[in-house]
């Protein structure tokens, strides 16, 4: 199986008293929380983490795209893979995404992923989000009802723009170019990158995905309990369409903490944790659901985001409990994040993967306020005791949803970065 | 209060539900945010003296064919085509809130089409300085004490009727705030302004002295730039929809206009 080591680029100085007096984490958060002075320290920490993470060995560094939020310090996730493309050299670049509708053209998501495969030598996983409702309908301002529309056919232009080899012309319905013709173009052209699709629990995007032969990602806050639901329903779609169970079809995101021992797990990482499931998700309920964003088949289905679901569930006061865990006992009984000695996380991330079906387990061993130190101890002490006891797993099956990069010699020798020479 | 006719007319190849009852001159209604799941005191009122016409905008209760318009102008050219089929076309028009925002522009771009016009707190405006209230970024329980002075006047509007499918009803109701969104999301601005100079028959201004999601400077601002004479009023005890909340006064001062 694959393990993808995640950032989220939480902001960690929040205040404790950010819940009594800020009404949400996200959309309208306050200015006068962010110290751009601080920032610059974090946004260091977080891709010393991530380059940290490539040469443990994980097989992917994942970024993600949030925009005026407090949890998500990445507006461009494609500024973080680029850097990483210099900075790293066999990991997979999973560029969790950009969300489509937002881009004016969307031109701009082919040429930008085109040049970190470029740069990279290949390496790029394009992930292709319709984005959160906080994200696209209210920091961005984009009409709930016409988000997918333009989201679909921002996916149809940017696919041709990666695969046509002639300059054409593409009138849509909200995207008109006359000329379209992306330079660079991608080095995995055969026919283009991998795409990934993070999504809800929507039968029309899993349909979607088992029809383009996208892996889907199914990326909850609310770990693998909560998830399990979600993935069977995929799989079961999956069977009716005549799929087969590859488990390389899917991801799943999963935080994890891993120490000596569950105890010492506990101390370490219930701070962080907390600070995550209590303050980074602390989202006003009115951002949740934009009319429209949610199509008229999934609310007969009667399923919800999982953020609005907490949101939602955090207004209405108590009887959601499930989706509202704040305090590290629920955190942990409810499976939100996995802890424990490396054995015990050993077995918890193969029941996960085995029971959910999922090739692709997207880590997150940083979150909340988790300091620097303690993320490379928790990323360094994955690596190398429970990598190689998991690895193993659906190795009877082959992932056709992977970067395929240059052959290592053929691609450019990185130079190590050395400021001190440069002065001299 | 008894049941008008229904008639379904065809526009973009979607089912628009048009109400029809009363007699005398035709006078024809545009609903506010939510449109009309249901019959209300107030068209009863007007259908007293008038034949009172309710057109269902794409994708409000009754309609659907929201989903194929992409723009200002497909919501312009479609809202024609219903008024037309209305049997409205030269006919007396009241346009509230979302419904407001189109009956002013048909009687802008349309010459003729319109005879008379009154807006209630339409939207279509936005003052950067004096910014309405977003309706689509609430609380549920909020919106009923933005929609009306009484918020019970909006809990009783859509209320689940017996007998209603528990599951298609409160998308319904969802589906009309999505097409008010898709016309007019996120500021309900539509430019609306630069062609209220084109406005050449005579209009009344109708706004609740309690709404909480227009500004009542907005009636100002139309006021001031509607080339035709105009006239501003106040309804007291009225919010948003002020139709709901003072149907007897409002319907009073819109005959009064249009005596």
């Amino acid at each position: 199986m694959k393990l993808m080591w995640f950032h989220l680029m939480p902001y960690t100085e929040l205040p404790d008293d950010f819940n009594k007096k800020h009404p949400s984490v996200w959309v309208d958060i306050h200015s006068s929380l962010f110290d751009p002075k601080r920032a610059h320290h974090m946004y260091n920490d977080f891709m010393d983490e991530l380059e940290f993470a490539a040469e443990c060995g994980f097989d992917a560094v994942c970024v993600n795209e949030h925009h005026s939020n407090g949890y998500g310090l990445m507006p461009s996730p494609n500024l973080i893979a680029s850097s990483l493309a210099r900075r790293t050299t066999d990991t997979a670049l999973c560029v969790m995404g950009n969300s489509l509708a937002l881009y004016n053209p969307p031109t701009r998501v082919a040429e930008e992923f085109a040049m970190i495969d470029c740069i990279s030598g290949g390496r790029l996983i394009a992930g292709f989000p319709v984005g959160s409702p906080m994200d696209t309908c209210y920091a961005y301002g984009q009409n709930p009802s016409l988000l997918r529309e333009r989201y679909y056919e921002a996916h149809d232009l940017v696919k041709r723009a990666w695969t046509e080899k002639d300059t054409f012309a593409f009138s849509g319905r909200f995207n008109q170019q006359r000329y379209v013709n992306i330079w660079p173009r991608p080095i995995q052209n055969d026919p283009h990158p991998p795409i990934w699709i993070p999504g809800g629990g929507s039968i029309e995007t899993w349909r979607w995905c088992a029809e383009m032969d996208y892996v889907y990602c199914y990326l909850s806050y609310y770990g693998y309990k909560a998830g399990l639901s979600t993935m069977q329903g995929f799989w079961r779609e999956m069977e009716k369409l005549g799929k087969d169970r590859n488990p390389y079809r899917a991801g799943f995101l999963q935080f994890v903490g891993v120490a000596e021992s569950r105890e010492q797990a506990l101390e370490l990482y219930t701070e962080p944790a907390e600070y995550f499931y209590g303050r980074c998700l602390h989202v006003d309920a009115r951002f949740a659901t934009p009319p429209g964003y949610t199509t008229e088949a999934t609310q007969r289905a009667g399923i919800q985001g999982m953020v609005a679901q907490a949101a939602n569930a955090a207004s209405a006061g108590g009887d959601k409990k499930k989706y509202r865990a704040r305090e590290m006992k629920e955190i942990v009984d409810d499976g939100y994040v996995i802890i424990g000695s490396p054995d015990e996380v050993i077995e918890q991330v193969r029941h996960v993967a085995t029971s959910l079906n999922v090739g692709h387990l997207m880590l997150l061993l940083q979150y909340g306020n988790m300091s620097k130190d303690l993320t490379k101890y928790n990323t360094r002490l994955f690596a190398e005791k429970v990598m190689p006891h998991v690895k193993d797993l659906f190795s009877e099956w082959e992932d056709r949803w992977w970067p395929r990069p240059m052959a290592q010699g053929q691609r450019a020798a990185v130079p190590a970065f050395q400021p001190r020479l440069a002065a001299e | 209060m008894s049941e008008p006719q229904t008639l379904t007319v065809d526009v973009n190849g979607f089912p628009c539900r048009i109400w029809r009852k009363g007699s005398g001159p035709k006078l024809g209604f545009l609903a506010g945010f939510g449109g009309l799941p249901r019959w209300v005191p107030f068209l009863d009122r007007l259908a007293e003296k008038r034949t009172v016409i309710v057109p269902s905008l794409p994708g409000f209760p009754g309609a659907t064919g929201h989903t194929m318009l992409d723009n200002h102008l497909d919501w312009l050219v479609a809202v024609h085509q219903l008024l037309r089929q209305a049997d409205l076309a030269g006919a007396d028009l009241v346009g509230s809130s979302v419904g407001g925002a189109f009956a002013a522009d048909m009687a802008a771009v349309f010459p003729g089409l319109v005879k008379r016009l009154v807006l209630m707190a339409p939207f279509g405006l936005f003052d950067e300085r004096d910014p309405a209230t977003d309706p689509w970024a609430q609380r549920g329980d909020n919106v009923a004490g933005l929609m009306c002075a009484e918020p019970e006047n909006w809990k009783k509007l859509v209320e689940m009727p017996a007998g209603a499918n528990s599951i298609e009803w409160p998308i319904e109701m969802t589906r009309a705030s999505e097409a008010a969104a898709r016309a007019l999301w996120p500021l309900g601005n539509t430019q609306l302004v630069k062609r209220l100079k084109l406005i050449e028959v005579p209009t009344l201004i109708l706004w609740g002295d309690q709404d909480r999601i227009m500004p009542q400077g907005y009636a100002k601002i139309l006021s001031r730039e509607i080339r035709a004479e105009s006239r501003v009023q106040t309804i007291a005890g009225a919010g948003h929809l002020a139709w709901l909340d003072q149907p007897q006064k409002t319907a009073e001062a819109i005959e009064a206009f249009l005596a």
